[in-house]
C-alpha cells in the first residue's frame, strides 16, 4: 500500500469551501464580553498613572485593568519547548500588561465591555500620564554608549546576545584569512568584496487575525480558545504569566487562518485569560485588529549584514565574514535564536577554503517586536550570502551559477558546530533543474551588455535549511490513534494544522502505517490541551519529520495490536467465538491461513503472520485476504470473552536532523525610467526528500514564492525613527502581492529518500520563502550592473540607483 | 436604534431587527450565524468578508446592513445543492488544491460566483484582475487561478452548448 | 458595529439635504468605502451620517439633450466602467475608475465620493480634470454648478458646503467628441493601491491625424490637489505628433507646474521622475488611440 506519495485531496478542503470549518471566532458563545487593548502612545518610557474616570462612565463598560493590576509574573512568549536547564530557558521579559513602555503601542491596559463600541469608546477616553524617554528605534541608537537599557533587570545594555562562530578552525578571523591568502596566492590573484546588505522588518499577514476568547470552565480551568500554532506552549506560558499551575490552563486550537510564525509565539492569550479571570470567569473575546497585528504582535527581524568575501581569481571562495545586527524590538520573543540561525546558514552554504567568521548581535530597540517568521532568519542569511556570492562572481566576471557549483556546500556536509548533516544531497541537482528551466546558459550570454531603457536579466540564489530544531532544542511529538467499531480510526495529533496541509499528510501517514484505508482515517483537527497528546506545534518545518515519525510509530503500534487481536480470533475460532456473527468468517479465515502457511490446527497463529492493507487483514505477503479490520474492531469492542479498546499512543523524541536545500531562478524585465521590475519567469526547485503529497507540497511552495516576491519587491513595515510610530500598519499601505502582482509560479522537486525522515521526507514548509528575493536582486544586477543591497527593491530605490549611474 | 429590514439571504426571505450601526459582516456572522463570512481587516482590503449583494461582490465589513434592505444577499452557505452537493466552483477549488488555510476561500468563491455568473470567457490575466480584491498569503494565487480558469471554461462551454 | 452617533438613510436628495440641516455636524456617506474607514480609525468616530447610498436619482449615466454626458454621483465605479455610453464616449474614465482598489470596492465606491473626498490621489480626478467635468451640487439654497478644476480647495477640501449634495457631473460634449485619452496609475502594486502618481492625458488630433490640435494634461498626487499643466499643454498644441523634441519639452514643462511632496510613501524626486516619464507615455497612448501613427 502506498498512500504516502499520492496526491490526496486535503482532508479539510470540504469544510473550507463550504464555510463549515470553524475558526476561533466562529465558535464564540453569544453574549460574550469584548476586550480591547489600550496601547501606549509613546515608544519609550514609564506609565506613571491612569485616569479612568471618563472611560468608566461609558455605558456597557464592565472593567478596565491596567499594568498595575496584573500578576507580578514575568514570562516568555517564544514558541520554543521549555527547558529544564535554566540557561536554555527563554527570556522572561514581560508581564501581561507593562508599566515600562518599550515600544509605541505597548500593551498598558485593557477594557472589558458588553459590546465593541463601548470598548472602543472607553479605550479612547483612558488618560495616561507617562514619564517619557527618547525612543531608540534603530540598532545603532540602541547600541550607542549610554543608550537607555530597555530591560535593565535582564540585560545591562540592549544587546540580548552576541555570538561568534567560525568555520574551518575555531580561532579563524577574516583578517588572518587575508594574510594567509596573500602569502599563498599573491595579492594580485585575489578578488574581494565588502558591502552592507540590509533586510527589512516585515509582517506575516496571515489573513485571520490573532483572535482568542477565554472563560473559566466549571471545573475551574482557565480555558482559552485561540488561533495559535502552538497550543501546548501557549498553555505553559499562560500558566507562567498568570502564576498558576499548568494543569489549571486549557488551550483549544480550532482551524486557523494562517500563522507563518506569528502565531508561533504567545500573543494575547495570557491577557485574554487574565481578562476573563478579572470578570469572574465570564467569556471574553479579544480580537486584535489588523493594525495592532502588524505593529504589535511579531515581525520578521530587520537584520543589517556587513559582509566581506575573498576569492581567488580562478573562482574559489577563500574566506567570508558576516557581522549581523538584528533589530529585535521591545521584547525578546524568540531572542537570539533567529539571528544565530541566520549566522549558521551564512557559514554553512559555501565552503570557504580558509575559513568563515560570523558575529551576530540581537538587540532590543523601542520598535515592534521581532519573532519567528517563515524560515526563521534564513531569508536574511540567504540575502547576505547570495548578494555576496553574486557580487564576488561579478568582480570575477564569472558566471554566478558556475561559481556557485564550484563553491557551494557539498554532499555529506556536516555542520561542525551542531552535527546537522546533509543526509541526502540534492542541491546541485536542483541547480541543474533550475538552470534548464530558465535556459540559463543561453540567457546569461544574451543579456550581457544591453543598453536602452528596458532590459532583461537572469538571476539565481540557493539555500539550505535544517529540519526541526534538534540539537539546538528538544524535539518531541506524540500521537494517539483509536480504533472504532467499524474499523476506522481517530487520529489525534499534537501537531497542528495551520493551513499547510499537516492534517492531510498525517492522515496519509496513518493510513500507510496502519494499513487502514485513507478514507477511514478521521483526523481530529482541533487540538485541546486537555485531551490532545503533547507536541510543541507547527514551526521549524518539523512536523512532517518529527511528528510524522511519531505518527508512523503510533500507526505501527496500532497495527500490531489489531493483528494481535486478529490472531487471537483466528486461534479461538471454535471455542470462544462460535456464537458471534463473525463465527463463519473467522472459521473460514482460520482454515485459509493455516492452509496458506502450511501450519496445523494445534500451532498458534501470531500477529506477525498477518498484515493489513486497505483495511483488510491479510496473510503476510499480501494474500490471501482473511477478513475486514472492522470484524476485528467490532469483536474487540464487544466480545464477551475479551473486550479490549484498541488504541495506541507514541512519543517520538527526535534526535536527528537533516538539511533540505534548493534554489530559485528568475528572469526579469526592468523598465528603468519607471523602476518597474517584472518577473517574466520564475522557478523554485526543492530538495525536500520524498513528498508525502506532491500536490499540497507544490501548493505550499507557491505560497512561499509569493512571500518571497513580496519580500523582494514591496514589503516593509516602516517605523518613524523619531517617534517609534508605525507608518504603514494596514493592508493598504503594507504591500503584500495581489494576484495581479504575481507571475506564474513554477515548482520542481528533486526527490531523494532521506534515511532519517519517516518516509524519506525532510523540511519543506518554510524553505520556499528563502531564495526568491536574492534571485531577483541578482537578475537586476545582471540586467543593469546595479547592486541593489537593500530589500525590498522598490521602484524608488531602483530609480535612485539608476540616477546615480546616469541611466535615467 | 433597531430597524426592521427585509432581505433575502441565500434565497430565504428574512425579517431582521438590526442596529443601524451594524455592518453587513456583523449581521451575517452574529445574527444569522453565517460564519463563512470572515473578518480579516475591517477596511475592505483583504476581501475575506466578500458576499454578493444583488449579485455583486462587496466587502461586507464596510457595507451597512441597512443598505441591504430589500436586497438579496448570498454567502458560501447558500451554494450547496439541496442534498448537500457542492457547486462546480467549490469542487474546482477542492480539486485544484486551491485551499490552504481556507480563510480567504469563502470570499474568493463568492467573487468566483459573480465572475462565472457573467458567462463571459476570461483569460488568466483578466481573472487576476477580477480576484485582485482578495489577499491570500498561502497560495500565491496559482491554484486559485487554476480553479477559476477551469470553472470559467466549463461554464462558458456548457452555456455555448446550450445555445447550439 | 460602527461607533457612530446616528445614521439616516435618505430617500432622495431633498430628504438628504434636510437631514444634513437637522443634524449640525452630520456628514454624507455614499459608497462608504472611505467614510466607514475613517469612522473605524476613530477620526470620525461618533459622527452622524446621512446616507445617500440608495438614492436612485443619483445613479447612472445618460446622454443629455444637448449632447453632453451626465454621470450620477452615486454611480459605482464598476457601473461606470461597464456603461455603454462611457465605453463609447470616454473609455478613459471607465478605465481610470477600474483601477480604484479592487473589484469589491469598485462595486460600492462611487464617483461622487471619489471627487468629494478631495483626495489628490483619487483615480477619477485627473481624468475628470482633463474632461473639464462640471460638478452639480444641490443645497438648501438650490442648485449650482462648479467645474471640477475649480472644485478643490486643498488636500481633502472642496468647495462643497456641508449641506450640499453632489448630484452628478456633466461632461461637456466638447471634451469628448474627437478626443482620446489615457490614464496611467502608478502604484506600488497593481491592485488594492492608492496612486503614487496618476497621469491623465487627453488629445484631439488634427483631421489628418498628424498634429496635436489640442491636449490636456492632468495629474493626481503631483500636488496637494489634482492639477492641470496648462503651460505644457499650450506648448504642445499644434505640434506634429512625431515631434520628439516637443514631446520631451511637454514632460519637462510639466515639471515646472507640479508640486509633489516627499512622504514615507514616496520621495519628491521619485514623483518628479514619474511625472515626466508618465506624461510622455500617456500622451503616446492617447495619440495612438486617436489614430495617430507613431513610428517606432
Amino acid at each position: 500500500m502506498k498512500i504516502v506519495g499520492q496526491e490526496k485531496t486535503r482532508v479539510d478542503a470540504y469544510g473550507k469551501v463550504t464555510g463549515e470549518a470553524k475558526y476561533t471566532a466562529d465558535l464564540e458563545p453569544k453574549d460574550i464580553f469584548h476586550g480591547r487593548v489600550i496601547h501606549s502612545t509613546i515608544a519609550n518610557g514609564l506609565v506613571k498613572r491612569f485616569d479612568l474616570e471618563e472611560a468608566l462612565k461609558v455605558p456597557g463598560v464592565v472593567k478596565i485593568v491596567t499594568c498595575f493590576d496584573v500578576p507580578d509574573c514575568q514570562f516568555p512568549t517564544a514558541g520554543h519547548p521549555w527547558s529544564v536547564e535554566e540557561k536554555h530557558q527563554d527570556i522572561c521579559d514581560r508581564k501581561i500588561l507593562n508599566q515600562r513602555v518599550r515600544l509605541y503601542g505597548d500593551d498598558i491596559a485593557a477594557v472589558v465591555a458588553e459590546n465593541e463600541v463601548a470598548a472602543a469608546q472607553a479605550a479612547r477616553l483612558v488618560k495616561v500620564e507617562y514619564e517619557e524617554y527618547e525612543p531608540i528605534v534603530t540598532v545603532e541608537a540602541a547600541m550607542k554608549e549610554g543608550a537607555t537599557p530597555l530591560h535593565p533587570d535582564i540585560r545591562k545594555d540592549n544587546v540580548i546576545v552576541h555570538s561568534h562562530m567560525t568555520m574551518v578552525r575555531n580561532d579563524f578571523t577574516y583578517e588572518d584569512g587575508w594574510k594567509e591568502a596573500k602569502e599563498t596566492y599573491g595579492a594580485d590573484q585575489l578578488v574581494s568584496v565588502e558591502a552592507e546588505y540590509n533586510t527589512p522588518r516585515i509582517s506575516h499577514c496571515h489573513i485571520e487575525l490573532p483572535v482568542s476568547w477565554a472563560y473559566v470552565d466549571v471545573n475551574g480551568k482557565v480555558t482559552v480558545v485561540s488561533s495559535t500554532q502552538i497550543p501546548h506552549i501557549v498553555r505553559r506560558c499562560t500558566a507562567q504569566a498568570l502564576g498558576i499551575p499548568v494543569g489549571k490552563v486549557r488551550i483549544v486550537k480550532p482551524y486557523i487562518g494562517g500563522g507563518f510564525g506569528n502565531k508561533q509565539d504567545v500573543l494575547y492569550e495570557p491577557l485574554n485569560a487574565f481578562l476573563s479571570v478579572s470578570v469572574g470567569g465570564r467569556a471574553v473575546r479579544l480580537e486584535i485588529s489588523r493594525e495592532e497585528t502588524i505593529s504589535g504582535t511579531r515581525t520578521r527581524h530587520a537584520i543589517k549584514g556587513f559582509c566581506k568575501g575573498l576569492a581567488t581569481k580562478d573562482g574559489r571562495i577563500l574566506a567570508r565574514k558576516l557581522n549581523a545586527y538584528a533589530n529585535n524590538g521591545g521584547y525578546a520573543s524568540h531572542g537570539h535564536a533567529i539571528c544565530a540561525n541566520c549566522g549558521n546558514v551564512f557559514k554553512d552554504l559555501y565552503q570557504d577554503q580558509l575559513g568563515t567568521e560570523v558575529d551576530c548581535w540581537t538587540v532590543y530597540t523601542s520598535s515592534p517586536t521581532a519573532g519567528a517568521m517563515r524560515a526563521y532568519g534564513i531569508p536574511q542569511a540567504a540575502w547576505f550570502a547570495e548578494c555576496l556570492t553574486d557580487d564576488l562572481s561579478y568582480e570575477l566576471n564569472m558566471d554566478p551559477c558556475q561559481f556557485r557549483l564550484k563553491n557551494c556546500m557539498e554532499e555529506g556536509f556536516v555542520d561542525p558546530s551542531n552535527g546537522i548533516t546533509f543526509h541526502t544531497y540534492g542541491l546541485k541537482k536542483c541547480i541543474e533543474e533550475g538552470k534548464k528551466h530558465i535556459k540559463w546558459d543561453e540567457k546569461w550570454k544574451a543579456y550581457q551588455n544591453q543598453d536602452g531603457p528596458v532590459r532583461r536579466g537572469v538571476g539565481m540564489a540557493i539555500f539550505c535549511y535544517k529540519t526541526g530544531v534538534h540539537p539546538i532544542s528538544l524535539e518531541t511529538a506524540s500521537v494517539r490513534m483509536v480504533l472504532n467499531q467499524d474499523g476506522s480510526i481517530q487520529l489525534c495529533m499534537g501537531a497542528t494544522e495551520i493551513g499547510q496541509g499537516a492534517d492531510t499528510v498525517f492522515s496519509q501517514m496513518a493510513a500507510e502505517s496502519t494499513g487502514i484505508s485513507f478514507d477511514k482515517v478521521y483526523i481530529i483537527s482541533t487540538q485541546d490541551t486537555d485531551t490532545t497528546p503533547f507536541d510543541t506545534g507547527a514551526y521549524a518545518s518539523r512536523q512532517t519529520y518529527v511528528s510524522g515519525m511519531a505518527c508512523k510509530k503510533c500507526g505501527e503500534r496500532l497495527r500490531e495490536k489489531i493483528l494481535d487481536y486478529a490472531a487471537y480470533m483466528l486461534n479461538h475460532d471454535i471455542t470462544d467465538l462460535s456464537k458471534t456473527v463473525y463465527a463463519d468468517v473467522v472459521r473460514e479465515a482460520g482454515e485459509t491461513i493455516r492452509e496458506a502457511l502450511g501450519i496445523s490446527r494445534e500451532e498458534e497463529i501470531t500477529g506477525d503472520m498477518l498484515e493489513i492493507a486497505d483495511s483488510k487483514i491479510l496473510v503476510k505477503g499480501g494474500e490471501p485476504e482473511l477478513f475486514d479490520v472492522a470484524v476485528v474492531a467490532d469483536t474487540a469492542f464487544y466480545s464477551l470473552d475479551r473486550s479490549i479498546h484498541i488504541t495506541a499512543e507514541e512519543t517520538n523524541q527526535c534526535k536527528d536532523n537533516t538539511f533540505s536545500s534548493g534554489c530559485c531562478f528568475v528572469e526579469i524585465e526592468i523598465d528603468m525610467p519607471l523602476g518597474l521590475v517584472t518577473v517574466k519567469d520564475i522557478i523554485n526547485v526543492h530538495d525536500s526528500g520524498i513528498l508525502i503529497n506532491p500536490k499540497t507540497a507544490e501548493a505550499q511552495v507557491h505560497g512561499g514564492m509569493s512571500m518571497g516576491l513580496g519580500y523582494g519587491l514591496s514589503e516593509e513595515l516602516l517605523i518613524d525613527e523619531k517617534t517609534g510610530k508605525p507608518l504603514n500598519n494596514n493592508l493598504l499601505d503594507y504591500k503584500i502581492p495581489t494576484a495581479m502582482d504575481t507571475p506564474e509560479l513554477n515548482v520542481t522537486f528533486i526527490q531523494l529518500e532521506d534515511p532519517t525522515g519517516p518516509y524519506g521526507n525532510k523540511s519543506l514548509g518554510e524553505p520556499p520563502a528563502i531564495p526568491v528575493a536574492p534571485a531577483i536582486r541578482n537578475a537586476i544586477l545582471h540586467a543593469t550592473g546595479v547592486h541593489m543591497n537593500e530589500v525590498p527593491m522598490t521602484a524608488q530605490r531602483l530609480i535612485e540607483k539608476f540616477k546615480e549611474k546616469g541611466y535615467v | 436604534m433597531l430597524k426592521i429590514i427585509h432581505m433575502k439571504v441565500n434565497g430565504i426571505e428574512r425579517e431582521l431587527a438590526v442596529d443601524e450601526r451594524e455592518s453587513l459582516l456583523d449581521t451575517l456572522r452574529l445574527k444569522l450565524g453565517l460564519t463563512s463570512v470572515k473578518k480579516g481587516c475591517e477596511v475592505g482590503e483583504c476581501g475575506a468578508c466578500t458576499v454578493l449583494v444583488d449579485g455583486e461582490a462587496i466587502d461586507s465589513c464596510i457595507y451597512m446592513t441597512i443598505w441591504a434592505d430589500g436586497k438579496s444577499v448570498m454567502t458560501v452557505e447558500g451554494l450547496k445543492g439541496p442534498n448537500g452537493e457542492l457547486s462546480p466552483i467549490q469542487k474546482a477549488f477542492i480539486e485544484e488544491a486551491a485551499v490552504q488555510c481556507g480563510f480567504c476561500t469563502p470570499g474568493l468563491i463568492m467573487s468566483a460566483v459573480e465572475i462565472v455568473g457573467t458567462g463571459k470567457k476570461y483569460n488568466r490575466e483578466e481573472l487576476k484582475k477580477l480576484i485582485s480584491g482578495h489577499l491570500c498569503r498561502c497560495t500565491g494565487y496559482e491554484n486559485i487561478l487554476n480553479a477559476m480558469e477551469r470553472i470559467v471554461e466549463e461554464v462558458y462551454r456548457a452555456s455555448h452548448k446550450e445555445a447550439e | 458595529m460602527f461607533d457612530i452617533k446616528s445614521f439616516y438613510e435618505a430617500k432622495d436628495v431633498k430628504d438628504a439635504i434636510a437631514a444634513l440641516e437637522r443634524e449640525p455636524k452630520a456628514q454624507i456617506i455614499s459608497g462608504g468605502t472611505d467614510v466607514l474607514i475613517r469612522v473605524r480609525e476613530g477620526k470620525d468616530a461618533w459622527c452622524a451620517l446621512v446616507s445617500i447610498h440608495n438614492i436612485k436619482e443619483l445613479k447612472g449615466v445618460k446622454l443629455l439633450d444637448d449632447g453632453n454626458l451626465w454621470i450620477g454621483a452615486g454611480t459605482s465605479f464598476s457601473h461606470i466602467t461597464n456603461d455603454p455610453l462611457i465605453q463609447k464616449h470616454i473609455p478613459m474614465l471607465g478605465e481610470a475608475v477600474d483601477m480604484v482598489g479592487g473589484p469589491q470596492i469598485r462595486n460600492t465606491g462611487t464617483i461622487g465620493g471619489n471627487i468629494c473626498n478631495g483626495a489628490t490621489s483619487a483615480d477619477s480626478a485627473s481624468t475628470m480634470w482633463t474632461l473639464e467635468a462640471i460638478a452639480v451640487l444641490e443645497g438648501p439654497s438650490g442648485e449650482r454648478q462648479v467645474p471640477v478644476c475649480e472644485f478643490y480647495t486643498g488636500p481633502g477640501r472642496t468647495v462643497r458646503e456641508r449641506c450640499e449634495v453632489c448630484k452628478g457631473f456633466i461632461i461637456p460634449k466638447t471634451s469628448f467628441e474627437g478626443w482620446t485619452g489615457q490614464y496611467i496609475k502608478y502604484g506600488k502594486r497593481k491592485a488594492m493601491e492608492i496612486a503614487t502618481l496618476g497621469c491623465a492625458v487627453r488629445v484631439k488630433l488634427s483631421e489628418d491625424k498628424k498634429r496635436i490640435a489640442d491636449v490636456r494634461l492632468g495629474y493626481g498626487v503631483a500636488g496637494p490637489t489634482p492639477l492641470r499643466c496648462r503651460k505644457a499643454e499650450e506648448h504642445l498644441k499644434g505640434c506634429q505628433i512625431t515631434d520628439k523634441e516637443a514631446i520631451e519639452a511637454f514632460g519637462k514643462l510639466a515639471l515646472t507646474e507640479v508640486n509633489p511632496r516627499s512622504s514615507w510613501r514616496a520621495s519628491k524626486e521619485f514623483r518628479l521622475q514619474l511625472i515626466e516619464e508618465l506624461s510622455k507615455r500617456a500622451l503616446y497612448q492617447a495619440i495612438k488611440r486617436g489614430g495617430g501613427e507613431l513610428d517606432a
